[in-house]
């Protein structure tokens, strides 16, 4: 058995040849990319494989869409462009729909959406931020007086967020110069550094925060502060699609919206999540 | 090519130069005295004492810098309580020392080698003459075999500084915002790899090329009967 | 979840990484391989222009080996990440092909690391190329040698045994340079292999060393554990791979005299 496996991880490395990779969606053959960091949204297991709330949603959406979908891991700083260079075909991977997004890639409804703010260690001065839950596309002038209050909390002190997220660029627009940004590849390496205490708060959505205080490195850390949700935090997660595919993104709205109004996302949402996250129209 | 672009690329990517050389300075300078007190147990009588530099030349040498990095970044953040009880978590809760800790234990394996190599070229009849002289201990290192060991050791080091500040941009990895770091930030925002590599590119390799010139100069005073060509060979 | 012990993580099977660590090995040894073949080729390529004495191809070797050897490794292979498929897909345009010409993320990584390495190839294959005394090329023409039998019983032998040691450094070079793909996640997915009904193979993804060590801590949280695991593993790696560079030495060497 091992010999064979390295039989064939030598025979695979001579076998390096060009593909030419067929772009169209008429075959109903794609390919989906996710992160695989970002539990409980998609992650890899110890046994290696792909799993979480994105991969059976996944499953459920390309059998409604008629697709033979294959799920690929891709690193999350490289995810859009590897889209548009047609590695893969749609991206499955927590991620936002945000208008600067939508310059580059298309996306499709939404089949999710949830608050997002920091996640701290209990112990932290930062716990004795106040609580409630905000709506930047709502409520702005709102939002902002809230995070008006969170500065002198946060003064100081050393924010860690994902590279290229909407959480990275709400820290960025509005607690600059207030507080030292670091900028992690993925939310793991921040949830790490989070424990060790290098970073004081890390902006993520509360669903990820979860699943990080449900593991063994978040036994000490806690929500801290409001909710926030919307405007450059994003207007839901949503597949993203090369803005020609409109076939793809016609055949995956159908799926999201059947999956909606059956109460699958619900389903899988409390299975994951152990809340509700599908998106309120 | 975007002209514009490259341009505006080039000036912000200028702001990430002062931490990469900062970084390969201090480390290639912390990394010296630690390679030739790595060379002296190579060398010493006590025997535990050679094993021991043996094993840390050994380990650095052997296994790539990027793990080391990760093995003291986030493997040492592991053991926050035990490090704060020691009063040295300080130190490895900052990137920059960590950063700065693995580049330094990196250079001074490859260092130590290397002034190794340097005292080991130095002529033995040499040693038996200044012992004749009666010249012995501190005085011996002092006056004969340190500048001869030094002007050997020389265009290995010069070699060294250029691959430490290629190494720097390893920091990037552990959220230092280097050149590298800075780099790779655009591309992930302007999807613009072309640009941005050449623009960054363009910065290595003037740096590089300045300090280049700079080793040549310290070689110049410390060594001037060596010539030009026979230093360029040394040097490839 | 409580905390795992260093036997529990580092189980052999589903339960434990073991099995990941060392199959994570072998595709570091897999890309390293790859990856200092391709710096051969380009090494090779480039040491014949530097020796050709054609102006344009000596510059074009000098400009390719400094600017490699003067960049990070790590902006090479972030070049090639992010840019690798429009890389390819215009020069599969050059040849007429249409569309996306994609490449497997194996390819393009050691790809990367081939042309790093190639640049150090290059000074080694030259130097080993000059220090082949002209004397007895010119002995073998007399004697009526020539083309291929001169570069393979004369030429040929010299050059590795003259080279054979620089290239073991560079070997070095490239086991540890490979750790870098690790940053941007290359892998290689083996499909199913099924004899019948038997399944040889399943389909399984492998990531290299370091970046299975770093999915590990994150997927367990214990750092610690996964980074020493490979550095132990690279350790193997690279005095396994320095003593048989040192047999191949001896035996290129082999008849020599020594002075």
């Amino acid at each position: 058995m091992k010999l064979i496996r390295l039989t064939a991880i030598a025979g695979a490395v001579l076998a390096v040849c060009f593909s030419i990779g067929d772009a169209s969606a008429q075959n109903r053959k794609i390919k989906v990319a996710t992160e695989g960091a970002y539990a409980p949204w998609n992650f890899v297991n110890s046994a290696g494989k792909l799993e979480g709330f994105e991969l059976d949603l996944g499953a459920e959406l390309c059998k409604r869409a008629k697709l033979d979908c294959e799920f690929v891991a891709q690193d999350w700083d490289g995810i859009m462009p590897s889209l548009l260079a047609k590695k893969y075909d749609a991206i499955m991977a927590g991620m936002n729909i945000t208008p600067k997004r939508m310059e580059t890639i298309n996306f499709t409804a939404p089949y999710a959406a949830g608050p997002h703010g920091f996640l701290i260690l209990k112990s932290s001065s930062l716990a004795k931020m106040p609580g409630g839950e905000y709506s930047l596309t709502k409520d702005l002038a709102g939002a902002e007086k809230a995070i008006e209050e969170l500065k002198p909390f946060l003064k100081g002190k050393v924010l860690g967020a994902q590279v290229s997220t909407t959480n990275l660029n709400w820290a960025e627009k509005y607690f600059k110069g207030v507080v030292e940004i670091r900028e992690y590849k993925t939310t793991e390496q921040h949830d790490l550094d989070l424990a060790a205490g290098r970073v004081d708060a890390v902006v993520v959505a509360h669903s990820a925060a979860k699943a990080t205080m449900d593991s063994a490195v978040g036994k000490d850390m806690a929500i801290g502060g409001p909710a926030f949700s919307g405007g450059i935090l994003g207007l839901g997660v949503a597949v993203g699609i090369r803005k020609e595919d409109n076939d793809l993104k016609a055949a995956f709205d159908a799926a999201v919206k059947s999956a909606i109004a059956d109460g699958t996302i619900k389903t899988l949402s409390m299975k994951w999540f152990k809340i509700d996250m599908t998106p309120k129209s | 090519m975007d002209f514009d672009f490259l341009g505006e690329t080039f000036v912000r990517l200028l702001s990430g130069i002062p931490l990469t050389l900062e970084l390969a300075f201090s480390s290639v300078g912390l990394g010296i005295v630690l390679a030739v007190a790595l060379a002296l147990m190579l060398r010493a009588r006590f025997l535990p004492l050679g094993w021991f530099a043996d094993a840390f030349v050994f380990v650095f040498r052997g296994t790539p810098l990027l793990v080391q990095l990760f093995l003291i970044y986030y493997g040492l953040g592991q053991f926050r309580p035990e490090l704060q009880e020691m009063g040295l978590w300080w130190f490895f809760r900052a990137p920059y020392y960590c950063a700065l800790l693995a580049l330094t234990l990196n250079t001074a394996a490859y260092g130590a080698e290397i002034v190794r190599g340097g005292l080991q070229s130095v002529p033995a009849g040499q040693i038996e003459a200044a012992r004749a002289f009666g010249m012995s201990g501190f005085t011996l290192y002092r006056r004969i075999v340190a500048p001869i060991a030094l002007r050997q050791a020389l265009p290995a080091y010069g070699n060294e500084i250029i691959l430490m500040i290629k190494a720097t941009s390893l920091a990037s990895t552990i959220t230092i915002m280097e050149v590298t770091g800075l780099a790779h930030k655009l591309i992930s925002e302007t999807f613009r790899s072309f640009e941005v590599f050449f623009a960054a590119g363009a910065i290595y390799l003037i740096v590089n090329f300045a300090v280049t010139r700079l080793i040549w100069l310290a070689e110049h005073r410390i060594a001037p009967d060596l010539t030009l060509a026979e230093r360029t060979a040394e040097l490839h | 979840m409580p905390a795992k012990s260093f036997l529990e993580l580092m189980q052999w099977g589903p339960q434990g990484w073991l099995d990941e660590m060392f199959f994570a090995t072998g595709l570091t040894l897999a890309v390293a391989v790859t990856g200092f073949l391709f710096g051969l080729a380009f090494g090779t390529i480039a040491a014949i222009a530097k020796l050709s004495r054609w102006r344009p191809a000596e510059l074009a070797a000098d400009g390719y080996t400094t600017v490699l050897r003067g960049v990070p490794d790590l902006l090479v292979i972030y070049l090639f990440y992010f840019g690798g498929s429009s890389i390819t897909t215009s020069i599969g345009h050059m040849f007429g092909a249409t569309g996306f010409v994609g490449l497997p993320g194996f390819f393009v990584g050691t790809l990367a690391i081939g042309i790093v390495s190639g640049a150090y190839q290059t000074e080694v294959i030259r130097g080993a190329f000059l220090a082949v005394p002209p004397g007895e090329i010119d002995a073998a023409r007399a004697f009526g040698m020539s083309g291929l039998g001169l570069l393979r019983r004369i030429i040929g032998p010299q050059v590795l045994r003259y080279g054979l040691p620089g290239m073991g450094n560079i070997w070095q070079l490239v086991l540890k340079e490979s750790a870098l793909v690790a940053v941007v996640g290359l892998s290689l997915t083996l499909p199913e292999l099924r004899l019948g009904d038997l399944v040889v193979f399943y389909e399984t993804r492998f990531s290299d060393l370091l970046r299975q060590a770093h999915v590990a801590a994150g997927s367990t949280r214990q750092p610690f554990v996964f980074y020493i695991t490979a550095v132990a593993f690279y350790l193997v790696l690279t005095t396994g791979s320095t003593w048989l560079f040192r047999r191949a030495e001896a035996w290129a060497t082999r008849g020599m005299r020594r002075v």
